[in-house]
């Protein structure tokens, strides 16, 4: 079959699952096209330093690096084949379906910049988006030196930066974990890991964590290199507040009760230069709301094949439900052998790809076991007193979106935006949100984003005029 | 220990970067936040509303709080603009259209 025989299959990102996919497709014979955020592939948990950094020990940073060094290598041996396109640096817009032909059009901006436009036209489109970090207010959190626990984690594997010599981790989830140990190995002094839900209320749920020894071993092996570390390890506990003038100087910390809300005469100062503060990861699911794919809460919904409601739109990893790189890379795995059956004309054998399915079971168990651990406290949004801002963008406090929700009426976080600008700002109320739709008494639900970057005007003037009817 | 040690990083040569008009090393890879991070400068831009100093929050590009004037150009994710020999970085003062 020539290049322009084979049906055409657009991956929008390059971690775990759009790898898996990409990969899995192009071997049964689909032309692939791997449209990148970043510079080199990976995705946000196999970032690696910059090419310029020499960086001959990158694995010192990450675990599973095998797994990686398995798909990098495989992306290169396609591409050499002339079988997977990867267009790095193109930070994806909007992804378009024609209604008549169904013939897909992936918007990128190209370049550090972002002021190029790309367009990638394809006969399927594989959803592997990713996520970010959920950050709920508090006091002081938007000191410089307060960063997200990702972001710090994203500064030191991508640019070998430290923000500071003492830091504190805190919030919830089990990200936390790798944050403080990959600090602390690149030598800060992390004084504390603050995680506010208890981890032993894990054990209980032995049966999904019985069937993930591996998980397991992976547990005791951050616990084991936390204490060789000399890290503190406080369960519930929560950070009460930042303090510093213009830039972090020390966190307050209490521990929590079993109602969720802080013991009184438990709060206590530690001297810190950096917070790594993080509640949890929440999807990208821009794309996936512009085309119409149905959502199941702040989830993409697929089926068994890792399809969406919209036919050619496939989705794999975080965007699905966060679940960890494991369960993206079986994600991904089975959505290129999907794509690559379907787009030849035939439904796809689910044995062949069985083994995926079960390691796709077994990881949401487990993440589903986990989840119920690691929430934030109950009372959290009750615990934001009102002169916090909410909305770093715009600058709107909990007291200003408390006024538009109670005496103005304001009945969801749309009429709270346009009462108070909340989530009207740069990042479009992707850090907010749930901090809005919690302080209104509303459950969290993806706003609609027709673009899920900022386009210039010119690129978007620059786009063929679409199809007449 | 520190990053560099850690990871076996044999970098590029340093070259000079200015910020807010005194001159900073940086590393070639290096994004904007990562060279002024490591120059041990946490905060390049102030608020519109409040004037308040802000930097670094999500470092992947989502929260927009590290916006930046580089070479005259506002609004730069310092967490993803790679930093080049010669940049002219300042701090972004509001909405930036008077950094230019």
């Amino acid at each position: 079959m020539t290049t322009a025989e084979r049906p055409r299959l657009a991956v929008v990102g390059a971690g775990p699952a759009g790898l898996a996919g990409a990969l899995a497709a192009a071997a049964r014979g689909v032309q692939v096209t791997l449209v990148d955020a970043a510079d080199q592939p990976g995705g946000q948990f196999y970032r690696q330093p910059a090419p310029g950094l020499g960086a001959r020990r990158p694995q010192a940073l990450h675990h599973q690096w095998r797994t990686f060094e398995r798909l990098r290598d495989g992306l290169e041996r396609h591409r050499a084949a002339g079988l997977i396109t990867h267009l790095a640096d193109h930070h994806v817009w909007c992804v378009e379906r024609e209604p008549g032909s169904g013939a897909l059009s992936v918007h990128a901006l190209r370049g550090p910049a972002q002021e190029q436009g790309v367009t990638v036209r394809a006969d399927a489109v594989l959803l592997a988006t990713g996520g970010y970090e959920r950050v709920l207010p508090f006091p002081g959190w938007t000191l410089p030196g307060v960063v997200t626990a990702g972001g710090a984690q994203a500064m030191l594997k991508g640019g070998l930066a430290l923000p500071g010599r003492t830091a504190v981790v805190a919030g919830t989830g089990p990200l936390l974990l790798p944050v403080a140990t990959g600090l602390a190995a690149a030598g800060v002094r992390v004084a504390a890991l603050v995680e506010s839900a208890d981890p032993a209320a894990l054990l209980p749920r032995a049966r999904a964590l019985a069937a993930r020894p591996g998980k397991l071993a992976e547990g005791a092996g951050y616990a084991a290199r936390l204490l060789r570390y000399g890290v503190r390890v406080l369960p519930r506990h929560t950070v009460l507040e930042a303090h510093g003038t213009d830039r972090l100087e020390a966190v307050t910390l209490a521990s929590l009760g079993r109602n969720g809300r802080t013991r009184p005469g438990s709060a206590r100062r530690i001297a810190c230069d950096t917070l790594a503060v993080g509640h949890g990861m929440l999807p990208h699911t821009d794309l996936a709301g512009t085309l119409g794919c149905t959502l199941s809460g702040t989830d993409v919904r697929v089926d068994d094949e890792q399809r969406t409601d919209v036919p050619g739109v496939w989705a794999a990893g975080e965007t699905t439900g966060v679940g960890g790189a494991a369960l993206a890379l079986a994600e991904g795995h089975i959505a290129g052998r999907s794509v690559a059956a379907r787009l030849g004309g035939t439904a796809p054998d689910p044995r062949r790809w069985a083994a995926a399915a079960r390691a796709r079971a077994r990881q949401r168990a487990f993440f589903a076991a986990l989840d119920a651990v690691y929430a934030p406290p109950a009372a959290w949004a009750d615990a934001v007193p009102d002169d916090t801002v909410v909305c770093r963008c715009e600058e709107v406090t909990a007291g200003a979106v408390r006024t538009a929700a109670g005496p103005l009426g304001a009945s969801d976080p749309r009429a709270v935006k346009l009462l108070t600008r909340a989530g009207m700002g740069w990042c479009q109320g992707r850090v907010c949100a749930p901090a809005v739709a919690a302080l209104t008494g509303c459950p969290l639900v993806p706003e609609r984003r027709p673009f899920a970057r900022p386009v210039p005007l010119g690129v978007l003037a620059a786009l063929p005029e679409p199809p007449p009817g | 220990m520190n990053p560099l040690e850690l990871t076996g990083a044999r970098p590029g040569e340093a070259f000079t970067v200015a910020f807010d008009g005194r001159p900073l090393r940086a590393l070639p890879g290096q994004t904007v936040a990562a060279a002024l991070w490591t120059a041990g400068v946490t905060s390049w831009r102030s608020t519109r509303g409040a004037g308040r100093p802000r930097g670094v929050f999500c470092g992947i590009g989502v929260c927009f709080d590290c916006l930046v004037t580089v070479n005259g150009s506002p609004n730069q994710r310092a967490c993803l603009v790679p930093v080049r020999p010669g940049d002219v970085i300042r701090t972004q003062e509001g909405t930036g259209r008077d950094d230019g």
